[in-house]
């Protein structure tokens, strides 16, 4: 029974978090801590460090470490089923819908309407990775990579897979030495 | 072929995209509009609108449209797979070296070295749908929403999600609105 209350407490926290997997952090936080004691304040904060250190997203990271821990392979497939397949259903009646009246004056004020809100919503993101990034790194070398960066991928029309590669390599090499 | 293309694409930016999931729409979008062209960036924007309207993951939504957009539910399971599963399966296969993974500090400046990067194809993403909400609405009105939304979310903190929605609802009437005025004026003149 431990699988139902995996799949229940995944599903709710992230029925309830807009906004994208960072979100509902504090909802899981809430059922794996508080509700279920399933791992400690500390664990919980060890997991979210190693969660942070990984590429994809957050949300499904802790979700198969929680339904691993907890209820083996089949508290992964829980976990995961419970956090990805609502809203992914949800989307894809949502756009189908959308799709077929897509000439309809209705729909099309609607796609125009939300250009803004998405506009300002990158440009907040924008501001805190920026923000994270001097916490971690200086303004120097945000500064420095971030131009570098935009120049190769806006003008040499680099792949951005190449261009995180290279990143991560001068994070790897060269960052500890000037910390050091 | 297309299932090889969805595994590859999801794939890639499964396991560069830093930072969650909302920090990997641009890398999914590169993938999506420019390298694969399985649809074009107006329409991209426009299922990432609907996408932000609904809770839960921004990345997993996007990678199973995408998938069921090419080759229906099995697509959208593949693709949501070749997303998460790395990455999943790295969580649970370094539990017993959490302690080491979390604090080393190579890994760590390695990390912080994408941020920036990442910041870049965000901002690169914020301009074109500034573009587009300055090319259909007109420099000023286009200009003054977004610094509008800037405002709601940033200063009173209002929910992206309940913001998204007033939007959506007066672009359910803008159009109609829109001729309704100009109708007036013509019969005004």
């Amino acid at each position: 029974m431990v699988l139902i209350s995996i799949f229940l407490s995944f599903l709710l926290s992230n029925i309830f978090g807009y906004g994208g997997g960072p979100a509902s952090i504090p909802l899981m936080y809430e059922e794996i801590v508080n509700r279920y004691n399933w791992l400690s304040n500390a664990e919980f904060s060890n997991m979210l460090a190693l969660g942070n250190a990984l590429p994809g997203p957050i949300a499904t990271k802790i979700a198969a470490y929680v339904g691993f821990g907890i209820g083996g392979w089949w508290g992964f497939i829980a976990a995961l089923a419970a956090t990805v397949i609502p809203s992914a259903a949800a989307l894809i009646f949502l756009a189908n819908v959308m799709s077929k009246h897509r000439n309809s004056k209705i729909v099309k004020g609607m796609t125009l309407l939300v250009q803004p809100v998405i506009a300002a919503l990158m440009i907040i993101l924008t501001f805190e990775m920026l923000q994270d990034s001097y916490v971690s790194l200086g303004w120097i070398q945000t500064i420095a990579i971030a131009i570098i960066s935009f120049a190769l991928l806006q003008k040499f029309k680099v792949h951005p897979a190449f261009v995180i590669i290279l990143a991560f390599l001068y994070g790897g090499i060269v960052v500890p030495h000037l910390n050091s | 072929m297309l299932y090889k293309e969805l595994i590859i694409a999801m794939g890639r930016s499964g396991i560069l995209g830093f930072g969650g999931g909302p920090s990997v729409i641009p890398l999914i979008r590169y993938e999506a509009v420019n390298k694969f062209k399985w649809l074009d960036n107006d329409e991209f924007g426009e299922i990432l609108a609907i996408a932000n309207t609904l809770p839960g993951p921004i990345a997993t939504k996007m990678a199973a449209y995408l998938g069921y957009r090419q080759k229906g539910i099995p697509g959208a399971i593949v693709s949501v797979l070749a997303h998460i599963l790395p990455t999943c399966l790295a969580m649970v296969v370094l539990i017993s070296f959490i302690n080491v993974v979390s604090h080393s500090a190579v890994i760590t400046s390695m990390v912080s070295a994408v941020i920036p990067v990442i910041a870049v194809m965000l901002g690169m993403m914020a301009y074109e749908f500034a573009e587009k909400a300055v090319k259909g609405l007109g420099i000023y009105v286009g200009g003054a929403l977004t610094l509008l939304c800037l405002f709601l979310l940033q200063y009173i903190s209002i929910h992206p999600a309940i913001v998204v929605l007033i939007f959506l609802i007066y672009g359910a009437f803008h159009f109609n609105l829109k001729d309704r005025i100009l109708h007036k004026k013509e019969r005004g003149m």
